[in-house]
């Protein structure tokens, strides 16, 4: 068995549960464990109960269990909602909120900050101290965690301590001496994907779970010369990147549901105009408002087919933070080589959730170049060639005209109605799924996990791979995860599944809209399990869910 | 040599139409500016959907052909992109005050380096005559064959509560003077504003009813804002009054656009500042 720990912190909202569960997940990196953070919150900004459940294990892990091991409790709510579904786990409270259990180390965080004098923000620091020594990790490790991510690490290192030194070891969590990995939210890491493929421009309109992006890359916007715009809608989120493309600047735009359902005229004006953007769409619980902090798949048949007309587009759904980075920037990068839209469809699980990192971004891959054909004069923006995609350039080119035109239109750019420019104009935009379609081979578009020869297989997509492959390893079963799911990959899908007898699709909707689109290609399941209460599938639940339906 | 500035597609406009004094005061415009010696290469026109919107097909320089109401949002993200290019957007009065309203007066507040020509013609010309936000009370469109119950808003008052640093008012029957506020419009560094009140020869033929009214502004001082306001409300698009063309309010703020980095990063920069962010994460 892998040496594996969960632990869960809870509080109320204000509590500054994130921070700390990201320091615990710090910690445990520290110790050489590959870490998963999930933060459950509701939408709201105090009072409520908020926990994370941060998860460490000597194998990579992309989903958390909900039984803990240790559950550090700022409130009494946390012990009364958790502790029943953990059994045997060891109890850290704090004294002042929570009543007393025997045997459970207790600290109490007011008496500790006034000891200090310190400020009441500090209080997580006096939990972490004491979560720390309660499973014996090194006073050194907290210390250099606290140097690196902490503001005001020296006092709040003095309340730590003083927790430390108040409480008894009671379970150890061993250190595994490998090298501390960089942590990333999804989010993050679809952000630094984006700059990995050259982005230049980020525009957005907060909405949860996709606003975190727009805050990391407005963050970082000197350090990588973004230019980071929030404007008056979403309407006008994806109209000012479509000029952005335009004019020639690598540009992504992020957004959930709603934000999206305002995007689509322009997003069918960027296929008719073939302005490349990358449209990140992180789903919530639907429909409409639904549940801003909870995540789901039920996006996938809208964003498969927003937009009036027909036209290419690319959409990759990243299962982790490792894929996000990667399948960001390619995303970008064919976004301009076909002068298509492209999605990074993921969801609240994946956008929010804190994971291990584990990319080489050093690789030496060269951008794109959208300008690879040469142009040539007169300049004629939609010219027709053999594979579609026609040469690009930008206003200020020298002698050239550049007419974008949302309107059928001729090779100029110039509006026409006459039915054969019409249909040549169709055929040349549709030769660029064709091409798309042959380009992506080289990025393998299809994961073949899990045990790759086992007659019954797991299909599935997105953030669900994680507990995918983790049910699939207990019950020796087979897991084929498209990344990419349009242009749909059939060849890769098929070859993926090639002597399987029976195909489970997982899916966290109530219709299973993978299960619908892998019909149209001809390729039916036996099964479907799926989950739509806004909480991921963990490894357990899905185990049990995936029985049922084995046989 | 001196650019055609007249492309091949076919103009369908009406006989009458006063777009056609726009797309011809626009081509002297930049005509003028070639002769200048500033290159038209530079030059973006946007336009929306509607009769107006037709000038992306008839100009010969860079345009985009936008959505019904988006110009503004696209012209923003232009010049974002590009400081160095000038974007100058024909929109309709439906397209937008109606359908892209949010978008003007976010621009106004802004003061994004764009140009708006607005061409307003009191009604839907493409759609075949139906009310705008600024047609007069009463208006029989095919929406509303009783007469509208609604009063216009009045968008150069509007203007001016949104913060747009460069505001006037043309008329298509006055092209010298369109000629001259277009022209300072596009010179104007801001967000500038032109409420042209455009003939539709077809659907609503405001023709004798501007021609007894309008006069040109003088002796108005545009840089004080209470004349201007006064100057705003005298006709109110509705009522009997007045019709002031000119420049009516221009201020000098810092743009938009200039607030935002110019700089790019190089491949090994963009490299080298991951791995440090990374190193950071761990
Ligand atoms: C989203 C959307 N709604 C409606 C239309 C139909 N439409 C095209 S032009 C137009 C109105 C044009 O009026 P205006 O903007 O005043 O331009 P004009 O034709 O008068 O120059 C409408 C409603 C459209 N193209 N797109
Ligand atoms: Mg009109």
């Amino acid at each position: 068995m892998a040496k594996e720990v969960s632990v869960l912190i809870g509080g109320k909202a204000g509590d500054g549960i994130n921070n700390a569960g990201a320091m615990i997940a710090r910690m445990f990196s520290h110790l050489g464990y590959r870490v998963f953070m999930y933060y459950d919150y509701p939408s709201l900004i105090r009072g409520g109960h908020n926990f994370a459940i941060v998860r460490a294990s000597e194998q990579p892990v992309a989903v958390h269990q909900n039984r803990a091991d240790f559950i550090l409790a700022l409130d009494q709510e946390t012990v009364d909602l958790h502790q029943s579904h953990c059994p045997g786990c060891t109890l850290v409270i704090n004294s002042d909120r929570v009543k007393p259990v025997d045997g459970a180390p207790s600290v109490s965080l007011t008496a500790l900050l006034t000891a200090e004098a310190a400020p009441s923000i500090m209080g997580n620091s006096a939990m972490l101290g004491a979560f720390a020594k309660t499973a014996g990790i090194p006073w050194e490790k907290v210390e250099s965690v606290f140097f690196a991510h902490m503001p005001k690490a020296e006092q709040n290192l003095r309340v730590a301590r003083r927790a430390y030194d108040l409480v008894q070891t009671v379970r150890v969590v061993e250190p595994l001496h490998r090298a501390a990995l960089p942590l990333l939210t999804g989010n993050e890491a679809v952000g630094l994907g984006l700059v990995k493929g050259g982005l230049a421009a980020y525009v957005s309109y907060p909405m949860t779970p996709s606003s975190s992006i727009l805050h990391f890359l407005a963050e970082q916007k000197d350090r990588f010369c973004l230019k980071v715009v929030h404007p008056e809608n979403e309407i006008a989120v994806i109209l000012m990147a479509l000029g952005f493309a335009y004019a020639g600047t690598r540009t992504a735009v992020g957004t959930s549901g709603g934000g999206f359902c305002l995007m689509t005229e322009g997003l069918s004006f960027a296929g008719m105009a073939e302005f490349p953007v990358v449209i990140v769409m992180s789903q919530r619980t639907g429909p409409s408002t639904g549940l801003p902090t909870y995540s789901g798949q039920a996006d996938l048949h809208f964003v498969r087919s927003a937009g009036q007309g027909e036209f290419a587009r690319l959409i990759v759904a990243p299962a982790d933070a490792d894929e996000a980075y990667v399948w960001s920037k390619i995303a970008m990068d064919c976004a301009w080589e076909y002068q298509v839209p492209a999605f990074v469809l993921i969801d609240k699980m994946l956008s929010e959730g804190t994971y291990s990192f584990t990319r080489d971004t050093t690789d030496d891959e060269t951008l794109a170049d959208p300008l690879r054909k040469g142009i040539a004069m007169p300049y004629a923006r939609y010219r027709d060639t053999p594979d579609g995609i026609s040469p690009l350039a930008f206003p200020g080119t020298k002698g050239a005209i550049v007419k974008a035109n949302s309107y059928a239109h001729d090779e100029d750019g110039i509006t026409i109605e006459e039915a054969p420019v019409v249909l040549q104009m169709t055929h040349k935009r549709m030769r660029k799924e064709e091409s798309l379609i042959s380009g992506l081979d080289r990025y393998h578009p299809v994961n073949l996990l899990g045990v790759p020869d086992a007659s019954t297989a797991l299909l599935c997509w997105g953030s669900t791979r994680g507990a995918c492959v983790e049910a699939a390893g207990r019950l020796g079963l087979r897991v084929v995860q498209p990344v990419v799911l349009s242009p749909f990959p059939e060849r890769q899908v098929k070859e993926a599944l090639a002597g399987v007898k029976r195909l489970i699709v997982v899916e966290e909707n109530a219709t299973g809209q993978l299960a619908a689109v892998a019909r149209q290609y001809g390729i039916p399941s036996d099964a479907r399990v799926l989950n739509y209460d806004g909480r991921s599938f963990t490894p357990d639940e899905l185990y049990e869910r995936i029985q049922e339906v084995m046989h | 040599m001196a650019r055609t500035l007249i492309t091949g597609a076919q103009n369908t406009w009406c006989p009458g139409c006063g777009n056609f004094t726009l797309q011809h005061t626009l081509k002297n415009v930049l005509a003028d500016r070639e002769t200048e010696g500033k290159s038209l290469d530079d030059v973006v026109l946007v336009t929306g959907i509607g009769c107006h919107a037709k000038m992306a097909d008839y100009l010969n320089i860079n345009s985009v052909y936008t959505l019904h109401g988006r110009t503004i949002p696209v012209a923003t993200g232009i010049k974002l992109a590009n400081p160095d290019l000038t974007v100058i957007c024909c929109a309709g009065d439906g397209d937008a005050y109606a359908e892209g309203l949010d978008h003007l007066i976010f621009a106004a507040k802004r003061n994004i380096d764009i140009t708006l020509i607005v061409h307003n013609n009191q009604v839907y010309g493409l759609t075949t005559g139906q009310y705008t936000p600024t047609s007069p009370l009463g208006f029989k469109g095919k929406s509303t064959p009783s007469g509208t119950t609604e009063y216009p808003f009045n968008p150069v008052e509007l203007m001016l509560a949104s913060g747009a640093t460069y505001i006037a008012r043309g008329y298509t029957k006055k092209m010298p003077l369109l000629q001259t506020l277009i022209h300072d419009g596009i010179a104007h560094k801001g967000f500038a504003f032109i409420d042209v009140l455009q003939i539709c020869a077809t659907f609503f033929n405001m023709t004798d009813y501007y021609q007894s009214r309008v006069y040109e502004l003088t002796g108005h001082d545009a840089t004080d804002f209470e004349a201007a306001c006064k100057k705003a409300r005298e006709w109110d698009y509705n009522r009997d009054a007045p019709i002031a063309l000119g420049r009516i309010y221009q201020r000098m703020l810092p743009t938009f656009d200039s607030h935002y980095p110019t700089r790019s990063i190089t491949k090994e920069e963009r490299e080298e500042r991951i791995t440090r962010l990374l190193k950071g994460s761990v």
